[in-house]
């Protein structure tokens, strides 16, 4: 949890007077928030892979390593479900990102 | 959950979705039942081309008339559905396929499209990475475009609860009742909901539906093809806006995400019929070599995701819309052998329509797309299969 500074103290990285969830990243790849995934929620879109599509969480280059998790564990507090009731959506291949051109033997893995 | 409506929907697709939107503003009670979540069959799995672009009067007409639908929809639904008119590029690599390139435009011109031939100069100026040197021309209608599977979903979804739809995900379907050959409600578990009307929008799963009705599967032939797609990491806006496709290239095509800057790959590699979604290497390996051709420096892009849906595809690659006649009340519109997503606006329309006043001012050939066609032994030419 951010510490908040007292009010009308300028924190660098966050605006004053903003929800401090703004500032709190779920997903570094496609830039959503902590505020992002709880609006939805709280609209009743509470199924991971509604969220999931809705806002993009894993399914930028890191595969949901870290997003995906930390959207199950904010569904089961929020509806209080809980987090091994939660199924987790389908990895996608590649499991690492490979350049097209490896592929087709037109480039030497990096 | 209520236990009687007007309309009963199976299927919570974009198909399901909209037309459910598009019964309530007629004013009826809807409920839609969806095995899944949302667009979890084909919806969310497809690829978010939408163009105007067939080879045929009828698909050209429906889809003039979808696009239009999908430039109100975000105004309409008070909800963004995320549609641009960047347009599709097809790409000539032979003489004799620029020959049918230039009688489609004919064809196109005639019924009011704003498609016209390109040279490769113009080309790359639409598609900064294009490749030039292979291909002769191309057809180019900038009135053709995209928008998002996800967020279209759910501005039907979300506009229609707030008319009163009840739309239930993980609720299969589990029997239609039929008594003296009439449609008389379904059944979802140990849940009965009476109807006037049953309308199947399951896509790829319309047989064992129809099955549900007493029919035979065969009777409307809708098969399940497994179809895939790749996606790369982002890459800088604005490099592959339209939908670009060299049909003789394996019905290749790349498509860049308005949204995340991700370019999406397709191929005509076919698997099926199944239900299986594995994705597969052998059309890793295909969409990549092509890809890789159309636009040579997504050789340094990295693939970071593949997938793959159904392509619900017919005898003759036309979907089935309409009544079926051996149970009153039974609607159909399925089949859509990958075009679903595209032709959801005008087809949801025509459909309520037809539903509720047995006409439609929907520019719909419903002959054409007759759902007992194949009974006759008649097929349509095929509908023109990419993106």
């Amino acid at each position: 949890m951010q510490m908040r500074a007292p009010k009308g103290v300028m924190v660098l990285g966050q605006t004053d007077g903003e929800d401090p969830r703004e500032n709190i990243i779920i997903c570094r790849c496609n830039e959503v928030t902590q505020k992002d995934v709880e609006d939805l929620i709280d609209r009743g879109i509470t199924d991971i892979e509604e969220i999931k599509r809705l806002l993009r969480i894993g399914m930028g280059p890191c595969q949901g390593r870290t997003c995906i998790p930390l959207v199950m564990g904010i569904i089961a507090r929020k509806t209080g479900r809980r987090m091994e009731d939660i199924k987790v959506p389908a990895t996608r291949v590649p499991i690492r990102p490979v350049p097209a051109g490896v592929l087709v033997g037109e480039l030497d893995e990096e | 959950m209520r236990s009687r409506a007007d309309v009963v929907v199976i299927g919570g697709g974009i198909v399901g979705l909209s037309t459910a939107y598009h019964l309530a503003k007629l004013g009826a009670d809807v409920v839609v039942l969806e095995k899944g979540y949302v667009g979890s069959g084909s919806t969310f799995r497809c690829a978010s081309g939408i163009r105007a672009q067939f080879t045929d009067e009828a698909n050209v007409k429906l889809m003039k008339y979808s696009v239009k639908r999908w430039k109100e929809l975000s105004d309409e639904l008070g909800y963004d559905v995320g549609f641009v008119q960047t347009g599709y590029l097809f790409l000539a690599t032979t003489e004799d396929e620029a020959d049918v390139f230039r009688r489609t435009v004919k064809l196109h011109r005639r019924l009011g499209l704003g498609t016209r031939i390109i040279d490769m100069d113009e080309a790359r100026e639409i598609v900064p990475i294009l490749n030039t040197e292979p291909f002769i021309l191309g057809q180019w209608n900038p009135e053709d475009g995209k928008a998002s599977p996800f967020k279209s979903t759910f501005a039907f979804l979300m506009r229609a609860r707030e008319m009163g739809v009840e739309v239930h995900e993980y609720t299969p379907v589990t029997a239609i009742l039929v008594e003296n050959g009439e449609v008389m409600g379904v059944k979802a578990g140990d849940r009965t909901i009476k109807a006037d009307a049953v309308l199947n929008a399951t896509n790829a799963w319309a047989p064992l539906v129809n099955e549900m009705a007493g029919l035979d599967r065969e009777l409307i032939p809708i098969k399940p093809f497994k179809h895939q797609l790749v996606k790369t990491e982002p890459i800088k806006p604005g490099l592959v806006n339209p939908l670009v496709s060299p049909p003789s290239w394996n019905d290749s095509y790349i498509i860049q995400d308005a949204e995340d800057g991700g370019v999406i790959g397709g191929a005509g590699v076919e698997h099926g019929p199944t239900y299986d979604v594995t994705p597969t290497y052998d059309f890793l390996r295909e969409v990549v070599r092509w890809m890789t051709r159309i636009a040579p420096p997504l050789k340094y892009v990295h693939i970071i995701r593949q997938w793959a849906g159904f392509y619900a595809k017919t005898p003759d690659s036309n979907p089935v819309m309409g009544e079926i006649k051996y149970v009153n009340g039974l609607y159909i519109a399925a089949g859509f052998s990958g075009h679903g997503f595209m032709m959801a606006p005008g087809v949801s329309e025509a459909m309520a329509d037809l539903i509720m006043k047995g006409r439609t001012k929907v520019p719909l050939d419903w002959e054409w797309y007759d759902p007992h066609r194949f009974e006759r032994g008649e097929l349509r030419t095929s509908a023109f299969q990419i993106g």
